[in-house]
């Protein structure tokens, strides 16, 4: 027998949207900080938190910072409210393309034109 | 038989996490597509579904972390100044030809990073399926982004599995203790 009761139904979007949104901005967190790493020397020499890591240490650890903290501030704008989400999902999505893209080295490449 | 602390670290990390994270991908998407599809999932379906995300993005924490903390600093060690035999030092042995070192120039350098897209968006997922379940039936943006980032998890995940299946065959990471397994006759 299916359960005619939802999770939360009626529930506002605005958690779901923060959530969403967070992992966007986090993806492109990690995009932008790797690229950062690769194209700068000094900045990937400050983003070597644990030497036996390397730069991939900073970065990690700041895009999962960002993520969290996206997180939480967006959580407490938007818990109680609907959204406007075909922005958020765009955005969202905008993010993980951007994480996708700019952890690719040959692009990386192209965009500090080797 | 036996086996380097090395060695099964990078078992662990590649085949114990990352693998089993993509074999019970397939199975979690379907529940994910079942929980949020219209008419929804049972109790008994939720909470499977919830023991699957749950395993999914402790399985997909654990493989990025074990990656980057443990393997990933035996492979990028640095040999000594004169070193010849590269063989315990696989970064730099595939840098030390033109015919191995695009494996790391593009496949470690994107794996290392591309890996961490899949735990972020999982969790997300998870959370995001958990709170809203069915309720997400009647909003096509929401069950977009969630299948979407879950999807992406999978590929992000397939690229850094692929990748370190090839670097592991042209350049493993070995070495540290021995733990002999069983002894043959």
């Amino acid at each position: 027998m299916r359960n005619s009761g939802p999770l939360s139904e009626g529930a506002p979007n605005g958690s779901g949207a923060a959530a969403i949104l967070a992992a966007g901005f986090g993806c492109a967190a990690l995009g932008i900080l790797a690229f950062a790493g690769d194209a700068s020397e000094t900045i990937g020499k400050a983003l070597n938190f644990y030497n036996p890591t390397g730069t991939l240490s900073g970065v990690t650890t700041l895009a999962i910072l960002a993520w969290i903290v996206s997180w939480c501030v967006l959580n407490l704008a938007w818990r109680r409210r609907d959204v406007e989400f075909s922005l958020v999902g765009g955005l969202a999505f905008l993010g993980l393309a951007v994480g996708f893209l700019l952890t690719f080295p040959p692009f990386m490449d192209l965009l500090q034109g080797r | 038989m036996e086996i380097t602390t090395h060695d099964l670290w990078t078992v662990l990390h590649g085949m114990g996490f990352g693998a089993l994270f993509m074999l019970a991908f397939s199975g979690a998407l379907a529940e994910i597509y079942r929980a949020i599809a219209p008419g929804g999932a049972s109790a008994r379906e939720r909470s499977l579904l919830s023991f699957y995300l749950a395993a999914l993005v402790v399985l997909a924490w654990l493989t990025v972390f074990s990656g980057a903390y443990i393997v990933y600093p035996w492979y990028r060690a640095v040999p000594p100044a004169g070193a010849t035999d590269l063989a315990d030092y696989p970064r730099r042995l595939l840098l030390s030809s033109g015919k191995t070192s695009e494996w790391h120039n593009i496949g470690m350098e994107w794996k290392e990073h591309v890996s961490w897209l899949a735990p972020i968006a999982m969790t997300m997922v998870a959370y995001v399926t958990l709170k809203y379940g069915r309720s997400m039936a009647g909003h096509r943006g929401m069950r977009a982004c969630v299948l979407g980032f879950a999807l992406a998890a999978f590929v992000a995940t397939g690229i850094a599995g692929a990748f370190g299946a090839f670097l592991n065959k042209y350049a493993p990471v070995r070495g540290g203790s021995v733990i002999i397994l069983m002894e043959g006759e």
